[in-house]
């Protein structure tokens, strides 16, 4: 393994690269240098090991058992909702509900909240810069109800057009649907300031997390939002389990969207009546497992410190950009003055699928695509771009690796000797 | 070198590289008899194909839209490949390069000399550009057939 070189900033940080098994594997006969942690970032040894002993020493149904280890189990399961509630400050662990992603919790929100409320020319204002999983749930809810999507136009330097969003605010606003961090292009959004002016039409809001949480610290009750919903597999913990923070006076009037054991209070033919929230939200056996993995990442990286996470991704995003603007006919897409670690870029005459295929061959893990964001694409009239993203464990070696294999992909495609045509 | 390393050597050749710069019959044609669609939509290859048939031969194809480079050098190849060729033989060879590229050949029947589309089977070592490769043919068969939805590989 290439030692990287050492900066204050990244020393300390790169010890923990350590904690993640799988960063030691080679791949492809080269050093791994994984740059994909906006779709999903590697588990450190915590984790993995947490959700081993629930399996060994903890397995059990919760909720229901009489014996030792249903009760044990449940502790375990409550505790992980209350590491949640500490980890995004929300006021009351009532107001955590485990879902499968982030996925899950909007499309909570969209029919739980959305579908016996909103009414034929209710507005929900969204933003061109969404994840496809924050347009097609209240695409979806606009079938049923007559509700109409509003969208936030994006600027060139992919920042939300904030004299555009002033102006689709009104009083048909219903909902504000808006990511905390686009997963494309790295812009932070306002959330709190969008917050604020959205509440003063009377409009909630649900604010989409999935690239924020791992990577800044995140206070709801600061933020003032309605609804956060993240995915556990992007903040260093196992797949298949997320949250859904909701306001608990909302969640309390807010009905059952799926229906199934452990949400209820009573079942009768004639009638049945529902747990409060967060069970109510929960049909079924959950992912217990998953919850307990998801507390052991939010222990991991509050041990590893949110702020140092943030200053050191800062810090190699500073060092990432720079390294690619320096490249000859590397254009990065998305340059708005607050981002996070994402890295959204084309390289002249290169398709991202090719440049993706070429940099994997040298061990170097990108994403190539649309991103989920197609509406964002078509914005700049482009296919797609290629995508590398950060994690606490990233060091400059590897976007050394990056820049060495872009190189690479420039001299084999002779993109540097001829202008070639653009396909 | 690594396995990988040779396997990207295999696929992008220089004649991947010169399609690719420079696609051959990368033009619409006013005349023709037979045209299709072609979209990937998850990674956002697109083209149309056109060809003029006459007499069951295939006189003119081109094509035009955008793609990675093995798309858009499968859809310069093939057009190249199937000009002048019955209709009948074009439709075998869309058969053998989709198993070619899809390593689905069946090994007991005859071999065939594939020429320079022969480049494309080191696509098979990339399982996730396979689709990539097959567009254009895919959309050569759905003009040939008169298919009118448009065609996807992925």
């Amino acid at each position: 393994m290439n030692a990287p070189r050492d900066t204050v900033l990244n020393a300390p940080l790169l010890a923990h690269a350590a904690d993640f098994p799988i960063l030691a594997r080679p791949v492809n006969g080269r050093r791994l240098a994984y740059l994909d942690n906006g779709a999903t970032t590697q588990k450190p040894k915590a984790v993995i090991e947490a959700e081993a002993r629930f399996y060994r020493e903890s397995n059990a149904n919760i909720h229901r058992g009489v014996h030792w280890l249903s009760q044990h189990a449940t502790a375990l399961y409550d505790d992980a909702r209350a590491t949640v509630q500490r980890f995004i400050n929300a006021a009351s662990a009532d107001e955590i509900v485990f879902t499968r992603g982030t996925t899950e919790a909007i499309n909570l929100v969209a029919q739980s909240w959305g579908r016996p409320r909103l009414t034929a020319g209710d507005e929900i204002l969204l933003s061109t810069m969404e994840h496809h999983s924050n347009i097609v749930p209240w695409q979806l809810v606009c079938e049923q109800t007559g509700a109409v999507l509003k969208v936030i136009p994006v600027q060139d330097d992919g920042e939300l057009d904030m004299a555009a969003f002033e102006g689709l605010l009104g009083e048909r606003t219903r909902l504000l649907a808006i990511t905390h961090v686009s997963n494309a292009l790295g812009t932070v959004n306002p959330v709190a300031e969008m917050t604020r002016r959205a509440h003063e039409v009377g409009a909630l809001v649900l604010v989409d997390g999935a690239q924020a949480v791992a990577h800044q610290a995140v206070d709801v009750q600061a933020i003032g939002c309605d609804f956060y919903a993240f995915s556990g597999h992007k903040l260093y913990a196992p797949t298949g389990i997320g949250a859904l923070y909701g306001r608990a006076e909302l969640l309390r009037r807010m009905p059952p969207w799926q229906g199934g054991g452990d949400m209820i209070r009573t079942v009768a033919f004639d009638k049945t009546t529902f747990a409060p929230p967060p069970q109510r939200f929960e049909a079924g056996t959950p992912n217990i497992a998953g919850a307990i993995g998801l507390a052991a990442a939010i222990d991991y990286v509050s041990g590893v410190g949110m702020d140092r996470i943030h200053a050191h991704e800062q810090a190699l995003l500073d060092y990432g950009t720079r390294a690619l603007q320096d490249i000859p006919g590397v254009r990065l897409v998305g340059t708005a003055r607050d981002k996070a670690g994402i890295l959204s870029f084309l390289v002249e005459g290169i398709h991202p699928h090719d440049l993706g295929t070429i940099l994997d061959a040298e061990g170097v893990a990108i994403r190539a695509g649309h991103h989920c964001a197609m509406p964002l694409m078509t914005r700049f009239g482009i296919p797609g771009t290629a995508r590398a993203s950060l994690a606490l464990y990233n060091g400059e070696a590897d976007l050394d690796a990056l820049v060495a294999a872009i190189h690479k992909a420039q001299e084999l495609f002779g993109s540097r000797r001829s202008a070639g045509r653009r396909p | 070198m690594s396995d990988m390393q040779d396997s990207l050597r295999e696929l992008y050749q220089e004649v991947i590289f010169d399609h690719n710069r420079n696609p051959r019959n990368y033009r619409p044609l006013p005349a023709a008899s037979h045209h299709a669609d072609g979209h990937n939509p998850l990674c956002g290859d697109q083209l149309t194909v056109y060809l003029q048939v006459e007499d069951d031969i295939v006189r003119e194809a081109s094509f035009v839209g955008h793609g990675c480079a093995i798309s858009t050098a499968s859809a310069s190849l093939m057009t190249e490949a199937v000009k002048g060729k019955p209709v009948a033989e074009v439709e075998a060879l869309f058969r053998d390069v989709h198993a070619l590229l899809t390593g689905t050949r069946d090994e007991a029947a005859p071999a065939r000399d594939f020429g320079k589309l022969q480049v494309l089977a080191g696509v098979k070592e990339f399982p996730v550009r396979v689709k990539c490769a097959t567009l254009a043919w895919h959309t050569l068969h759905n003009a040939l057939t008169g298919a009118h939805e448009t065609a996807h590989t992925e």
